[in-house]
Protein backbone atom coordinates (compact mmCIF):
# COMPACT_ATOMS: atom_id res chain seq x y z
CA UNK A 1 0.00 0.00 0.00
CA UNK A 2 1.23 3.47 -1.21
CA UNK A 3 0.99 6.84 0.07
CA UNK A 4 -1.51 7.84 -2.04
CA UNK A 5 -3.87 5.07 -1.26
CA UNK A 6 -3.28 5.70 2.36
CA UNK A 7 -4.08 9.67 1.84
CA UNK A 8 -7.14 8.39 -0.29
CA UNK A 9 -7.98 5.83 2.78
CA UNK A 10 -7.78 8.25 5.30
CA UNK A 11 -9.52 11.47 3.47
CA UNK A 12 -12.38 8.75 2.84
CA UNK A 13 -12.16 8.26 6.95
CA UNK A 14 -13.24 12.00 7.04
CA UNK A 15 -15.83 12.78 4.42
CA UNK A 16 -16.51 16.43 3.79
CA UNK A 17 -19.43 17.29 4.82
CA UNK A 18 -21.05 20.37 3.66
CA UNK A 19 -23.56 20.99 5.85
CA UNK A 20 -21.06 20.85 8.46
CA UNK A 21 -19.19 23.91 7.16
CA UNK A 22 -21.85 26.15 6.22
CA UNK A 23 -23.19 25.93 9.74
CA UNK A 24 -19.03 26.28 10.42
CA UNK A 25 -19.55 29.25 8.06
CA UNK A 26 -22.17 30.62 9.17
CA UNK A 27 -20.47 30.80 13.27
CA UNK A 28 -17.40 32.40 11.93
CA UNK A 29 -19.53 35.37 10.46
CA UNK A 30 -21.30 35.71 13.61
CA UNK A 31 -17.96 35.43 15.85
CA UNK A 32 -15.89 37.62 13.67
CA UNK A 33 -18.90 40.53 13.47
CA UNK A 34 -19.03 40.24 17.41
CA UNK A 35 -15.10 40.59 17.97
CA UNK A 36 -15.07 43.46 15.36
CA UNK A 37 -12.77 42.02 12.83
CA UNK A 38 -15.55 41.57 9.93
CA UNK A 39 -14.40 44.71 7.69
CA UNK A 40 -16.12 43.92 4.91
CA UNK A 41 -19.36 41.75 4.80
CA UNK A 42 -20.69 41.02 1.60
CA UNK A 43 -23.93 39.34 -0.13
CA UNK A 44 -25.59 39.09 -3.59
CA UNK A 45 -28.99 39.99 -4.36
CA UNK A 46 -31.34 38.86 -7.55
CA UNK A 47 -32.50 42.24 -9.26
CA UNK A 48 -34.02 42.64 -12.25
CA UNK A 49 -30.19 43.90 -13.30
CA UNK A 50 -29.17 40.70 -12.70
CA UNK A 51 -27.13 39.44 -9.42
CA UNK A 52 -26.14 42.43 -7.33
CA UNK A 53 -23.32 42.41 -4.90
CA UNK A 54 -23.54 44.08 -1.77
CA UNK A 55 -20.39 45.03 0.48
CA UNK A 56 -20.75 46.86 4.16
CA UNK A 57 -18.04 47.92 6.18
CA UNK A 58 -18.74 48.78 10.15
CA UNK A 59 -19.45 52.57 8.53
CA UNK A 60 -22.05 51.27 6.01
CA UNK A 61 -22.88 50.42 2.34
CA UNK A 62 -19.72 50.78 0.36
CA UNK A 63 -20.19 48.80 -2.86
CA UNK A 64 -22.95 48.01 -5.11
CA UNK A 65 -21.66 46.01 -7.84
CA UNK A 66 -23.12 44.44 -11.07
CA UNK A 67 -22.22 40.84 -12.19
CA UNK A 68 -20.68 42.35 -15.53
CA UNK A 69 -18.57 43.83 -12.88
CA UNK A 70 -17.17 40.40 -12.38
CA UNK A 71 -17.69 39.75 -8.45
CA UNK A 72 -14.62 38.03 -7.76
CA UNK A 73 -13.22 40.85 -9.35
CA UNK A 74 -14.64 43.71 -6.92
CA UNK A 75 -14.39 41.13 -3.87
CA UNK A 76 -10.24 41.13 -4.57
CA UNK A 77 -10.38 45.10 -4.89
CA UNK A 78 -12.36 45.34 -1.55
CA UNK A 79 -9.09 43.16 -0.13
CA UNK A 80 -7.16 45.67 -1.53
CA UNK A 81 -8.36 48.82 -0.50
CA UNK A 82 -9.92 48.34 2.60
CA UNK A 83 -9.03 45.07 4.27
CA UNK A 84 -8.26 41.32 2.96
CA UNK A 85 -11.08 40.81 6.18
CA UNK A 86 -13.93 40.17 4.35
CA UNK A 87 -16.75 37.40 4.87
CA UNK A 88 -19.92 36.21 3.18
CA UNK A 89 -22.58 37.44 5.95
CA UNK A 90 -25.71 38.21 4.86
CA UNK A 91 -26.76 40.30 8.05
CA UNK A 92 -25.10 43.08 7.50
CA UNK A 93 -26.85 43.39 4.33
CA UNK A 94 -30.05 43.01 5.49
CA UNK A 95 -31.81 46.14 5.47
CA UNK A 96 -29.65 47.41 2.12
CA UNK A 97 -31.22 44.27 0.44
CA UNK A 98 -34.58 45.06 1.66
CA UNK A 99 -34.49 48.43 0.41
CA UNK A 100 -33.22 47.42 -3.17
CA UNK A 101 -35.96 44.79 -3.04
CA UNK A 102 -38.89 47.64 -2.32
CA UNK A 103 -37.39 49.58 -5.08
CA UNK A 104 -37.19 47.10 -7.73
CA UNK A 105 -40.60 46.26 -6.51
CA UNK A 106 -41.27 50.17 -7.19
CA UNK A 107 -42.60 50.84 -3.63
CA UNK A 108 -39.82 53.04 -2.43
CA UNK A 109 -38.09 56.01 -4.20
CA UNK A 110 -35.36 56.63 -2.54
CA UNK A 111 -32.98 55.02 -0.03
CA UNK A 112 -32.13 55.14 3.61
CA UNK A 113 -29.18 53.75 4.62
CA UNK A 114 -25.96 54.50 6.16
CA UNK A 115 -22.85 54.95 3.43
CA UNK A 116 -19.45 54.30 3.65
CA UNK A 117 -18.11 56.67 0.46
CA UNK A 118 -14.39 56.12 1.30
CA UNK A 119 -14.00 54.24 -2.61
CA UNK A 120 -14.78 57.98 -3.86
CA UNK A 121 -13.07 61.47 -2.99
CA UNK A 122 -12.11 64.55 -4.82
CA UNK A 123 -14.89 66.10 -7.49
CA UNK A 124 -16.06 62.28 -8.10
CA UNK A 125 -16.93 62.23 -4.55
CA UNK A 126 -19.17 65.70 -5.20
CA UNK A 127 -20.75 64.60 -8.24
CA UNK A 128 -22.19 61.52 -6.75
CA UNK A 129 -23.33 63.14 -3.41
CA UNK A 130 -25.52 65.04 -5.32
CA UNK A 131 -26.91 62.85 -7.28
CA UNK A 132 -29.83 61.92 -5.11
CA UNK A 133 -30.78 65.65 -5.89
CA UNK A 134 -32.02 64.29 -9.00
CA UNK A 135 -35.60 62.79 -8.02
CA UNK A 136 -37.06 59.60 -8.71
CA UNK A 137 -38.34 59.22 -12.51
CA UNK A 138 -36.26 62.31 -13.66
CA UNK A 139 -32.97 62.66 -15.38
CA UNK A 140 -30.25 65.26 -16.04
CA UNK A 141 -27.21 66.03 -18.05
CA UNK A 142 -23.94 65.79 -17.08
CA UNK A 143 -23.36 69.04 -17.92
CA UNK A 144 -26.11 70.25 -14.97
CA UNK A 145 -24.52 67.31 -12.86
CA UNK A 146 -21.03 69.24 -13.21
CA UNK A 147 -22.92 72.15 -12.47
CA UNK A 148 -24.18 70.97 -8.98
CA UNK A 149 -20.99 69.51 -7.97
CA UNK A 150 -19.88 73.70 -8.53
CA UNK A 151 -17.90 73.01 -12.15
CA UNK A 152 -20.24 73.29 -14.59
CA UNK A 153 -17.34 72.83 -17.26
CA UNK A 154 -16.34 69.84 -15.85
CA UNK A 155 -18.71 67.48 -17.76
CA UNK A 156 -16.20 64.71 -18.88
CA UNK A 157 -15.03 64.49 -15.24
CA UNK A 158 -18.61 64.50 -14.25
CA UNK A 159 -19.37 61.45 -16.60
CA UNK A 160 -16.21 59.63 -15.01
CA UNK A 161 -17.58 60.05 -11.77
CA UNK A 162 -20.69 58.44 -12.52
CA UNK A 163 -18.90 55.80 -14.44
CA UNK A 164 -17.10 54.82 -11.68
CA UNK A 165 -20.01 55.04 -9.17
CA UNK A 166 -19.28 52.41 -6.38
CA UNK A 167 -22.93 52.56 -5.21
CA UNK A 168 -25.22 52.27 -8.58
CA UNK A 169 -28.72 51.93 -8.28
CA UNK A 170 -28.63 53.32 -4.65
CA UNK A 171 -26.58 56.71 -5.60
CA UNK A 172 -28.37 57.20 -8.73
CA UNK A 173 -25.90 57.72 -11.54
CA UNK A 174 -28.70 56.05 -14.03
CA UNK A 175 -30.27 58.98 -14.00
CA UNK A 176 -28.00 61.08 -15.47
CA UNK A 177 -27.33 60.79 -19.74
CA UNK A 178 -26.16 63.24 -22.16
CA UNK A 179 -28.07 66.56 -22.88
CA UNK A 180 -29.18 64.93 -26.61
CA UNK A 181 -30.79 62.30 -24.79
CA UNK A 182 -28.54 59.44 -25.55
CA UNK A 183 -28.03 57.38 -22.35
CA UNK A 184 -24.36 57.11 -22.02
CA UNK A 185 -22.11 55.16 -20.29
CA UNK A 186 -23.28 53.00 -17.27
CA UNK A 187 -21.48 50.30 -14.97
CA UNK A 188 -23.98 47.84 -15.66
CA UNK A 189 -23.91 48.48 -18.90
CA UNK A 190 -26.97 50.37 -20.93
CA UNK A 191 -29.57 47.68 -21.04
CA UNK A 192 -29.33 47.85 -17.32
CA UNK A 193 -29.43 51.87 -16.92
CA UNK A 194 -32.75 51.35 -19.36
CA UNK A 195 -34.33 49.09 -17.13
CA UNK A 196 -34.00 51.55 -14.44
CA UNK A 197 -35.16 54.44 -16.08
CA UNK A 198 -38.12 52.43 -17.64
CA UNK A 199 -38.99 51.43 -13.81
CA UNK A 200 -39.06 54.53 -12.50
CA UNK A 201 -41.11 56.04 -15.33
CA UNK A 202 -43.62 53.32 -14.44
CA UNK A 203 -43.98 53.55 -10.88
CA UNK A 204 -43.82 57.52 -11.09
CA UNK B 1 -2.08 45.46 -7.66
CA UNK B 2 -3.62 42.39 -6.75
CA UNK B 3 -3.00 41.54 -2.96
CA UNK B 4 -4.31 38.98 -0.56
CA UNK B 5 -7.28 37.16 -1.45
CA UNK B 6 -10.54 38.38 0.66
CA UNK B 7 -10.50 36.15 3.55
CA UNK B 8 -13.82 34.41 2.30
CA UNK B 9 -11.75 32.23 -0.45
CA UNK B 10 -9.14 30.99 2.47
CA UNK B 11 -12.34 29.53 4.76
CA UNK B 12 -13.66 28.05 1.01
CA UNK B 13 -10.00 26.79 0.11
CA UNK B 14 -9.09 25.25 3.53
CA UNK B 15 -12.33 24.96 5.35
CA UNK B 16 -12.85 21.04 4.91
CA UNK B 17 -9.08 20.11 5.02
CA UNK B 18 -9.38 22.00 8.57
CA UNK B 19 -11.97 20.63 9.76
CA UNK B 20 -10.67 17.48 8.70
CA UNK B 21 -7.16 17.41 10.48
CA UNK B 22 -9.29 19.16 13.93
CA UNK B 23 -11.86 15.99 13.54
CA UNK B 24 -8.40 13.48 13.40
CA UNK B 25 -7.12 15.09 16.38
CA UNK B 26 -10.26 15.86 18.61
CA UNK B 27 -12.62 13.46 17.37
CA UNK B 28 -15.95 14.76 16.07
CA UNK B 29 -17.32 16.31 19.59
CA UNK B 30 -15.01 19.16 19.91
CA UNK B 31 -14.00 19.56 16.29
CA UNK B 32 -16.36 22.17 15.75
CA UNK B 33 -14.72 24.83 18.05
CA UNK B 34 -11.15 24.12 17.30
CA UNK B 35 -12.20 24.95 13.21
CA UNK B 36 -14.26 28.14 14.72
CA UNK B 37 -11.19 29.43 17.30
CA UNK B 38 -8.76 27.77 14.45
CA UNK B 39 -10.51 30.46 11.36
CA UNK B 40 -11.36 33.22 13.48
CA UNK B 41 -7.55 34.05 14.96
CA UNK B 42 -6.59 33.50 11.43
CA UNK B 43 -9.09 36.22 10.46
CA UNK B 44 -7.98 38.25 13.11
CA UNK B 45 -4.25 38.06 12.13
CA UNK B 46 -4.78 37.63 8.39
CA UNK B 47 -4.33 41.47 7.57
CA UNK B 48 -0.03 40.50 9.27
CA UNK B 49 0.12 37.28 7.29
CA UNK B 50 3.21 38.14 5.00
CA UNK B 51 1.99 37.43 1.45
CA UNK B 52 3.20 34.80 -0.30
CA UNK B 53 2.84 32.44 2.87
CA UNK B 54 1.90 29.22 2.91
CA UNK B 55 -1.69 29.36 4.05
CA UNK B 56 -2.03 25.66 4.76
CA UNK B 57 0.47 25.42 6.61
CA UNK B 58 -0.05 28.92 8.58
CA UNK B 59 -3.85 27.61 9.14
CA UNK B 60 -2.51 23.62 10.36
CA UNK B 61 -0.18 25.76 12.83
CA UNK B 62 -3.15 27.36 14.03
CA UNK B 63 -5.15 24.58 14.61
CA UNK B 64 -2.78 22.82 16.00
CA UNK B 65 -2.31 24.76 18.92
CA UNK B 66 -6.08 25.91 19.65
CA UNK B 67 -6.63 21.69 19.42
CA UNK B 68 -3.73 22.05 22.15
CA UNK B 69 -6.30 24.20 24.31
CA UNK B 70 -9.38 22.36 23.05
CA UNK B 71 -8.15 19.11 24.65
CA UNK B 72 -6.44 21.16 28.10
CA UNK B 73 -9.98 22.94 28.45
CA UNK B 74 -11.58 19.45 28.51
CA UNK B 75 -8.97 17.59 30.49
CA UNK B 76 -10.20 20.48 33.37
CA UNK B 77 -13.68 19.78 32.98
CA UNK B 78 -12.73 16.46 33.05
CA UNK B 79 -14.70 14.64 35.93
CA UNK B 80 -12.41 11.73 37.00
CA UNK B 81 -14.65 8.49 36.55
CA UNK B 82 -13.62 4.77 36.74
CA UNK B 83 -13.82 3.24 33.56
CA UNK B 84 -13.71 -0.47 32.89
CA UNK B 85 -12.63 -2.53 29.75
CA UNK B 86 -16.49 -2.80 29.50
CA UNK B 87 -17.36 0.87 28.68
CA UNK B 88 -14.30 0.97 26.57
CA UNK B 89 -15.33 -2.24 24.51
CA UNK B 90 -19.05 -0.20 24.38
CA UNK B 91 -17.83 2.46 22.31
CA UNK B 92 -17.62 1.41 18.61
CA UNK B 93 -20.77 -0.15 19.16
CA UNK B 94 -22.61 3.21 19.59
CA UNK B 95 -22.94 3.83 15.96
CA UNK B 96 -23.43 0.30 14.50
CA UNK B 97 -24.52 1.92 10.98
CA UNK B 98 -22.05 3.92 10.66
CA UNK B 99 -20.18 1.37 9.15
CA UNK B 100 -16.25 0.97 9.03
CA UNK B 101 -14.90 4.43 7.93
CA UNK B 102 -16.30 5.79 11.26
CA UNK B 103 -13.82 3.05 13.23
CA UNK B 104 -11.20 4.37 11.18
CA UNK B 105 -11.73 7.91 12.41
CA UNK B 106 -11.95 6.70 15.51
CA UNK B 107 -8.74 4.86 15.40
CA UNK B 108 -6.76 7.82 13.78
CA UNK B 109 -8.38 9.63 17.39
CA UNK B 110 -6.96 7.57 19.26
CA UNK B 111 -3.18 7.59 18.13
CA UNK B 112 -0.81 8.59 20.74
CA UNK B 113 -0.47 12.62 19.84
CA UNK B 114 2.74 12.83 17.83
CA UNK B 115 1.77 10.26 15.86
CA UNK B 116 -1.65 11.32 15.28
CA UNK B 117 -0.38 14.65 14.08
CA UNK B 118 2.34 13.30 11.50
CA UNK B 119 -0.01 10.84 10.39
CA UNK B 120 -3.07 13.97 10.31
CA UNK B 121 -1.02 17.01 8.93
CA UNK B 122 0.76 14.97 6.02
CA UNK B 123 -2.12 12.82 4.94
CA UNK B 124 -5.30 15.06 5.78
CA UNK B 125 -3.15 18.40 5.42
CA UNK B 126 -0.78 17.36 2.76
CA UNK B 127 2.13 18.96 4.43
CA UNK B 128 5.74 18.09 4.18
CA UNK B 129 7.27 16.70 6.81
CA UNK B 130 9.64 18.95 7.22
CA UNK B 131 6.52 21.91 7.43
CA UNK B 132 5.19 19.52 10.62
CA UNK B 133 8.37 19.59 12.23
CA UNK B 134 8.59 23.48 12.35
CA UNK B 135 4.68 23.00 13.91
CA UNK B 136 5.00 20.33 16.18
CA UNK B 137 8.76 20.65 17.16
CA UNK B 138 11.57 17.62 16.69
CA UNK B 139 13.29 16.94 13.24
CA UNK B 140 11.29 15.80 10.09
CA UNK B 141 12.80 12.03 10.34
CA UNK B 142 11.22 11.88 13.82
CA UNK B 143 7.70 13.04 12.15
CA UNK B 144 8.61 10.75 9.28
CA UNK B 145 8.97 8.02 11.84
CA UNK B 146 5.95 9.17 14.00
CA UNK B 147 3.83 9.03 10.85
CA UNK B 148 5.00 5.66 9.60
CA UNK B 149 4.60 4.33 13.46
CA UNK B 150 0.41 5.72 12.89
CA UNK B 151 0.02 4.19 9.76
CA UNK B 152 1.37 1.12 10.90
CA UNK B 153 -1.06 0.93 13.96
CA UNK B 154 -4.35 1.89 11.91
CA UNK B 155 -3.08 -0.93 9.35
CA UNK B 156 -2.85 -3.47 12.18
CA UNK B 157 -5.74 -2.27 14.21
CA UNK B 158 -8.21 -0.95 11.66
CA UNK B 159 -7.29 -2.31 7.88
CA UNK B 160 -6.63 -5.53 8.77
CA UNK B 161 -9.34 -6.15 10.77
CA UNK B 162 -11.95 -4.73 7.98
CA UNK B 163 -9.74 -7.29 6.06
CA UNK B 164 -10.97 -10.33 8.35
CA UNK B 165 -14.19 -9.10 8.79
CA UNK B 166 -15.21 -8.92 4.93
CA UNK B 167 -14.01 -12.83 5.30
CA UNK B 168 -10.69 -12.30 3.62
CA UNK B 169 -9.48 -14.15 6.83
CA UNK B 170 -5.74 -14.29 8.60
CA UNK B 171 -4.40 -15.57 5.47
CA UNK B 172 -4.43 -12.01 4.02
CA UNK B 173 -3.59 -9.89 7.33
CA UNK B 174 -0.68 -12.04 6.86
CA UNK B 175 -0.10 -11.36 3.63
CA UNK B 176 -0.41 -7.38 4.53
CA UNK B 177 2.26 -7.87 6.87
CA UNK B 178 4.98 -8.71 4.29
CA UNK B 179 4.23 -5.94 2.25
Amino acid sequence: MNTDDMTQILAGAFPDEPGDLRRLRERLARAAQRDGILDVAYRTVDSPVGSLLLAATEAGLVRVAYASEGHDTVLQALADRISPRVLNAPARLDEPARELDEYFGGHRRSFDLPLDWRLSAGFRHAVLSHLTEIGYGRTASYAAVAGLAGNPKAVRAAATACATNPLPVVIPCHRVIYSDGRIGRYLGGPEAKRTLLTLEEAAR
Amino acid sequence: MTGKQPFEAVVTEHGGTVLRVCRAILGPADADDAWSETFLAAMRAYPDLPAGANVEAWLVTIAHRKAIDVTRAAARRAVPVAQTPDDTAAGPADSPGDGLDDDLADAVTRLPAKQKQAVAYHYLAGLPYADIAVIVGGSADAVRRAAADGIATLRRTYLDAAGAASGTGAASRSERRDT
